[in-house]
């Protein structure tokens, strides 16, 4: 077994690593082999692994890359994971990828598959429209449908048909791969210290860019040791951070939460890798159809899902309590849509429930925490004071 | 003074339509009629008709918000409540006027909805608009239809399909249950009759920007006729009739070789020709459109005017496929396009319309127009070799908009267009 600090740093290399090496070096493994790029938020990686193929997180530059060309694409009021997306492809990092999925979770990144297009990058270039219709056989058979779109994407490279007990296999390892990361977020939430956030974050991120026996090998690993009393505990609050889950905050911005006095108790900065809440049945005779219904009926909320059947305030008001959190970090990456109109909603329903939070903007490329860090001190000691008051009176009757 | 007489004729039309429905709507409930909120894009104005709704349009009271002076107040309001200054401001609109008590334009209250019908095409801020909404009308019923996007540039079989299924098992099925009406089919059918007619009439409104002058500024005064087709009256006899009368005066300017016609009267001499993608700022309207008729900048075509519907191309409400012909529709209009078949179709108007040059107005606050724009004037700029100009305003919020920026940006760019005029005639 591996040591947990030799883990973490080959996790940390490969989830900021823009050459994307390890997918680079599968890929020559085996002559025939594929890369599908797919974007934030969520994927079911499922089916590409299936078709023989290798799923490629592609979640931005982060502060490393300096953009040039992507500016030149998008304007100053656009988040900045697009233009750094772009400056990634125009430089040539992503030519060993061969297609690429763009989740249809905004307009920002809707367009930017017409970029893709227009400038002709990779060999097919998917817009995966998920339904915003809930009914399986509505929504679910259109689910079923685009999916079967982007098997025929990677059949016209590979030639490969994919059978049902191939997507049976991969639905096994997905399912846990995500109980695996589960289990680090439970054991977690007692016990913050045994991995900081920004391990986590690595661990869980190098998940979308290697191939995926490896990772569920690698955190099993990371399970063990953290079931041992490792760690020193320290006077800090709990929180969830919110809002993050596609353009991600520099590695820095997810220390200096911590740092500031705030245990991340859960988050959605790698929402897509934990999107599907518990296992998708790996047993029916149409996988297909069992993705589709786990995402109809078990995905987690999301800014990109229309929500009215199940409002999401009272979903994270959940998330918040059974995680015994103390409160609510709101993080939205500047000018991201999706993020900063669901804010009005959540904080006027947590103002109502007393659940008590904060908010502040990012920017992948930014690497200055200060004023955040002191935002988040102040809430940490704010929380600290008032300790001994109920932390979250009325979430109980709201989300019964 | 004919002339005059006539063009007063359609804004009359128009004003009487307009009025009509807000009068019916401060009277909705006396008149027994059900509230159907839902947007200009993907807008099903004959089936909320088929079930004698009344519709409410809030991007429109977001922009006659704007033009009456009001958004900042409103706008502010919301950003008080927690709406950030980055997002849409026709939201932050909206959502300050319902605050300070949801006056609409004739000053009475617009009534709430019975039912908030969600037919989202082509914006994921519809989406987020409409929840916000739900939780301040939560009585309200929420309809929701999903509008597949053209990611291929085209509309499939499967797309209509997964469109029909949910008109049928969703849509109607729950506008049945708030009306208490029951689906009518030959109804939708008649108003998709008239549907296609306007249809017809303002393609052809649209066309006659070919003419050298152009009669008519498809931009500035476009944003007025299509009022009607995309404000509920789609599918009556009302805007048929008010197309008809727009086309035969805009004919009587051809005949008389007559330009545009400006806030300051008529447009003189026709400089240059552009076309221009993005909505325009409807707080600085007046002034905006000024900087262009001041110079004698004409818009023969442009993307905003196509958002509640493409008919360039061809397409037509079917009246024998009544539901396919909705969500075609709906999967047609501009921003549900992908951006390869939107930069197809402004390269087309360039050239239909023998466009001298193309202007870009990026919307601050709208990723769906904006994000992309930047590239696809590249494309346009280089596979056509047309001048290209881009300047930055917002829609609803008078703090994005810089009269002396847009101003000087336009003039630079008028300079270069006749410098390429010049550059031209010296070539021939
Ligand atoms: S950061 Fe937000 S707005 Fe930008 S691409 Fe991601 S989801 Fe869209
Ligand atoms: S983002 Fe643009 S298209 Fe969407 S609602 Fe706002 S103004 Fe309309």
């Amino acid at each position: 077994m591996k040591s947990l600090d030799s883990i973490i740093s080959e996790c940390r290399a490969n989830a900021y690593d823009l050459n994307f090496s390890r997918a680079r070096e599968w890929k020559e493994e085996e002559e025939g082999r594929v890369l599908v790029g797919y974007m934030p938020i969520y994927f079911p990686r499922e089916i590409i692994h299936a078709a023989g193929a290798m799923p490629v997180g592609i979640f931005g530059g982060g502060d490393d890359k300096q953009i040039i060309k992507g500016d030149a694409y998008y304007q100053s009021y656009i988040c900045h994971i697009p233009r750094s997306i772009i400056e990634i492809a125009l430089d040539k990092h992503l030519d060993h990828v061969d297609g690429f999925i763009f989740p249809s979770i905004c307009d920002v990144i809707r367009n930017l598959s017409g970029i893709f297009k227009q400038q002709k990058i990779g060999k097919f270039v998917k817009y995966m429209d998920f339904p915003q219709n809930f009914l399986p056989e509505i929504g679910g058979v259109f689910y079923q449908q685009e999916m079967s779109h982007v098997l025929k994407y990677i059949k016209e490279i590979n030639g490969k048909d994919v059978t049902t007990e191939a997507l049976n296999h991969s639905i096994e390892l997905y399912n846990r791969n995500r109980q695996l990361i589960e289990t680090i977020y439970n054991v977690r939430q007692d016990f913050p210290w045994r991995l900081t956030i920004d391990e986590v974050y690595c661990i869980v991120r190098a998940g979308t860019v290697i191939p995926v026996e490896e990772h569920n090998e690698l955190l099993e690993q990371v399970c063990t040791h953290i079931s041992e009393d490792i760690g020193d505990p320290q006077d800090k609050i709990k929180v969830v951070v919110s809002g993050a889950f596609c353009e991600q905050p520099a590695s820095g911005l997810i220390k200096a939460i911590e740092e500031a006095g705030c245990y991340v108790v859960d988050d959605d900065y790698m929402l897509g890798s934990r999107m599907i809440l518990g296992d998708i049945d790996a047993s029916t005779s149409h996988p297909l159809q069992a993705i589709s219904t786990a995402y109809i009926k078990q995905s987690q909320y999301s800014s990109s899902i229309y929500d009215v059947h199940d409002p999401k305030e009272n979903r994270l008001a959940k998330i918040v309590k059974d995680r015994g959190a103390d409160g609510v970090i709101f993080a939205a990456a500047s000018f991201c849509d999706p993020s900063l109109l669901d804010a009005p909603i959540f904080q006027n329903a947590f103002d109502k429930m007393g659940i008590r939070y904060i908010a502040f903007q990012y920017s992948e490329n930014i690497n200055q925490y200060k004023v955040i860090k002191e935002q988040v001190g102040a809430f940490s000691d704010s929380i600290k004071l008032w300790e001994d008051e109920p932390a979250i009176p009325a979430i109980e009757d709201k989300i019964k | 003074m004919a002339e005059e007489a006539q063009k007063e004729k359609s804004m009359i039309l128009q004003k009487e339509m307009i009025s009509s429905l807000f009068s019916d709507l401060s009277r909705a409930k006396e008149l027994g009629k059900k509230v159907c909120y839902t947007f200009i894009p993907g807008n099903l104005s004959e089936l909320i008709r088929t079930f004698d709704m009344l519709p409410v349009y809030p991007e429109i009271n977001a922009l006659q918000s704007a033009m009456r002076k009001k958004s900042a107040a409103y706008i502010k309001e919301a950003e008080r409540n927690a709406h950030s200054e980055d997002v849409c401001t026709y939201v932050k609109c909206d959502v300050g006027m319902l605050m300070k008590g949801n006056l609409g334009p004739t000053g009475e209250k617009i009534p709430d909805p019975d039912v908030l019908l969600l037919s989202y095409t082509g914006c994921f801020t519809f989406l987020k608009w409409f929840e916000t909404l739900k939780r301040e009308y939560p009585d309200a019923k929420v309809i929701m239809v999903h509008t597949p996007y053209q990611e291929n540039g085209e509309m499939t079989p499967e797309m209509t399909e997964y469109m029909v299924k949910q008109f049928k098992e969703e849509v109607i099925p729950q506008m049945e249950e708030v009306t208490g009406i029951k689906y009518d089919e030959a109804k939708l059918q008649r108003h998709l009759v008239l549907s296609a007619e306007a249809e017809d009439l303002i393609n052809k409104i649209f066309q006659t920007t070919k003419h050298k002058p152009s009669p008519i500024d498809a931009y500035f005064a476009g944003v007025y006729y299509i009022g009607p087709i995309n404000i509920g009256f789609r599918g009556t006899q009302q805007a048929v009739d008010y197309y008809k009368e727009l086309y035969s005066e805009i004919q009587e300017r051809i005949r008389l070789g007559l330009g545009p016609i400006t806030p300051e009267g008529e447009m003189k001499e026709e400089k240059y020709r552009l076309v221009v993608e993005g909505p325009p700022n409807w707080t600085s309207f007046r002034e905006f459109w000024k900087i262009f008729y001041d110079i004698g900048a004409v818009i023969v075509a442009s993307s905003y005017t196509k958002v509640g519907g493409v008919y360039d191309l061809g397409w037509r409400h079917d009246p024998e496929r009544p539901l396919e012909a909705l969500a075609e529709y709906c999967m047609n209009c501009y921003t549900n396009m992908n951006l390869p078949q939107r930069i197809d179709l402004l390269k087309k108007c360039i050239v239909d319309y023998e466009a001298d040059g193309y202007v870009t107005n990026s919307i601050k606050s709208c990723n769906s127009f904006s994000a992309g724009q930047l590239g696809m004037m590249r494309e346009i700029e280089d596979s056509l070799e047309v001048p290209v100009g881009f300047i930055e305003s917002d829609l609803v919020d008078p703090r994005y908009f810089s009269y002396s920026n847009i101003k000087n940006r336009l003039e630079s760019y008028f300079q270069m267009l006749d410098q390429r005029k010049k550059m031209e005639l010296e070539e021939v």
